[in-house]
């Protein structure tokens, strides 16, 4: 039963960056009309953010947590601001490649400085250790990523669904000249988008630096499985990735466990397996 | 939903004598290779590319449809041939038909399950279903998982021609490659083609028109699929080894490239792509990494400024269809 408690606790891991990342993908797509594929690659230069603040300034992971996702975040609005902007009104499959492009040359330049093998970022001196919880032994910082990841999430959540700037944020999802008309500055507001979207990715990489190591293709594969996350669970709820998110990352423990050959497979295959019973997806309306 | 290509002609005579000439021009040029002094191997590996990414632009440039996996399909043509060539020692012809045959099922499947969704869910869909059967090869014990299948006997082809010797695999090649291009360049010009035009067009008034678009969209990617796969089989011959890394997403994008910096939804386009990127990958490889921070930027560049193609642009300069 330790085993099986223990690639549960994985699986909530993975679940926790599945759901910041798909989460950051639907707001941006929400705004942006662009499936951003750069976002694993801005996932992995949150963990090199956090990386480089402690090994080269000496600033610690609490202020990293804070600092890393900021600086990524404002990359990202560069990014917006320089080139997605130019492809409001085309294709949404131009969004698609342009953001490829942009993760190829992030991946590129970080693969030609530090190669491809990983580079270990230690657990801050608070989180280390663990706790027996009678069931289990858990390690802090494991529970600390599930349950921080968890509430960044559901303040995500809120901050889109109850306030007045994430209102602001849902009409111009549904029509952006209209919430123009009413002097909000609706460019601004899609820059920030972006910038959000980004710095959750970037915020889910430093919180992955501990327990995978800091590597240049870290985001690489998963940003696909996340994709398949996000043709699962629909784009169309905030709700609806997160939950998919962790459900999807306790169901990839749980193959891991019982059948370890298909754990790689498992969010794949489910996927198929959706997309033949719901096309939509399950939270998802007609595309 | 915008057109992709803003410069659809209507299909003249005119058009149709113009292609032709430039394609006996292709042709002709790429049957005097061999007297050129031009490394063979590479050209050889540029035409499989070519087809591949011909294959590709099927979808996208005719049917708007971007697939994100288009590896999955020269992958599986490349082991299944490998293996019918290697372990079960038949003769090239039927190894390729093995390879091809394979990618034919593959498209089914796959068709089947991304066609039900459209726009960029189904260009994650289809790279999700190429990074399954990624991880599938990865552990399959016929595709000896990271050596991949080495040494891949050539063999005669219809028991005539050696196909170890360099000059004979390239005309059968160039043969190949020719051959699928007439076929693509065919489907296009036929009224499947034209439904599959409207479709990228307009979906919604296709269907209001009585046309079961799923359908028109299933067969495009079913043939699109198959032809991917008789590039990868054609492959094998050339470089005498299937690896993982036909299967891996990152080849899926280098056909995106290709095809991009071409040209989308041009006849030509994908054969010069392939060349330029395969050339520019010859070129580049003492840059190590760099080669990919290139193709990235390739990526950016096209997209934001070059969005019709190197033949999309001259056949707007000279008011073709190219």
């Amino acid at each position: 039963m330790q085993a099986l408690y223990a690639q549960l606790l994985v699986g909530l891991i993975n679940g926790s960056f599945y759901a910041l990342l798909s989460l950051g993908l639907a707001v941006i797509f929400g705004m942006l009309n662009i499936i951003n594929f750069a976002h694993g690659a801005l996932y992995m230069m949150g963990a090199f953010v956090a990386y480089f603040l402690l090994n080269l300034g000496g600033i610690n992971y609490w202020w990293a947590l804070l600092i890393a996702p900021i600086i990524v975040g404002i990359f990202g609005m560069i990014l917006e601001r320089t080139m997605l902007q130019w492809l409001t009104g085309l294709d949404h499959l131009y969004g698609l490649l342009l953001t490829f492009g942009i993760a190829l040359i992030v991946q590129g330049v970080f693969q030609n400085y530090f190669g491809s093998s990983g580079m270990p970022y230690a657990i801050p001196d608070q989180l280390k250790g663990g706790m027996n919880l009678g069931f289990m032994f858990l390690p802090v910082y494991r529970g600390w990523v599930v349950i921080f990841s968890l509430v960044v999430c559901l303040a995500t959540w809120f901050l889109i669904e109850k306030t007045r700037l994430g209102a602001y944020l849902r009409a111009a999802t549904e029509n952006p000249t209209l919430v123009r008309a009413f002097g909000i500055n609706v460019p601004r507001m899609i820059t920030l988008t972006y910038g959000l979207g980004v710095g959750l990715a970037a915020l889910a990489g430093v919180l992955s630096a501990p327990i995978n190591q800091v590597r240049p293709l870290m985001g690489a594969d998963l940003i696909i499985v996340v994709f398949a996350v996000v043709v699962i669970g629909g784009m169309g709820s905030i709700m609806g990735s997160i939950i998919t998110g962790f459900a999807l990352g306790v169901i990839e423990g749980l193959t891991k466990y019982f059948y370890p050959e298909a754990s790689n497979t498992v969010v794949f295959v489910l996927m198929v397996l959706v997309l033949l019973v719901k096309p939509t997806g399950l939270t998802g309306r007609a595309a | 939903m915008t057109a992709l290509t803003d410069d659809t002609l209507p299909m003249t005579p005119r058009a149709m004598r113009d292609e032709m000439i430039v394609f006996a021009v292709m042709a002709l040029l790429l049957a005097t290779v061999p007297f050129t002094g031009i490394y063979p191997f590479f050209v050889m590996q540029a035409l499989c590319f070519a087809l591949l990414a011909c294959a590709f632009n099927l979808l996208i440039g005719y049917g708007g449809l971007l697939s994100f996996g288009h590896a999955m399909f020269l992958g599986t043509a490349g082991y299944c041939s490998a293996h019918a060539l290697k372990v079960w020692g038949l003769p090239p012809e039927l190894g390729i038909l093995v390879g091809v045959a394979a990618a034919f099922l593959l498209s089914i499947v796959t068709g089947y399950i991304s066609i039900r969704r459209q726009g960029i869910y189904f260009s994650m869909i289809t790279l999700a279903l190429s990074q399954l059967l990624y991880f599938i090869y990865l552990q399959a014990p016929f595709t000896h998982g990271e050596d991949g299948i080495q040494g891949i006997p050539q063999g005669h082809l219809f028991g005539i021609f050696d196909l170890s010797k360099p000059t004979v695999l390239y005309y059968v090649v160039l043969v190949g490659f020719l051959a699928g291009f007439l076929l693509i360049y065919r489907i296009i010009n036929s009224p499947f083609g034209e439904v599959l035009k409207s479709i990228r067009e307009n979906e919604q008034r296709a269907i209001s028109l009585g046309y079961r678009t799923d359908q028109y969209k299933f067969l495009a990617f079913i043939l699109s699929g198959t032809l991917a796969g008789f590039a990868g089989s054609l492959k094998v011959f050339v470089a005498q080894n299937a690896s993982l890394t036909d299967v891996h997403w990152s080849m899926s994008g280098e056909v995106v490239l290709m095809t991009l910096v071409g040209g989308l939804g041009t006849i030509f386009g994908p054969v010069v792509g392939a060349f330029v990127i395969i050339a520019m990958q010859q070129y580049l490889a003492s840059f190590g990494q760099w080669v990919t921070v290139i193709q990235g930027a390739i990526f950016v560049i096209c997209v934001l400024t070059f969005r019709r193609g190197v033949i999309g642009e001259i056949a707007h300069y000279l008011r073709r269809s190219l």
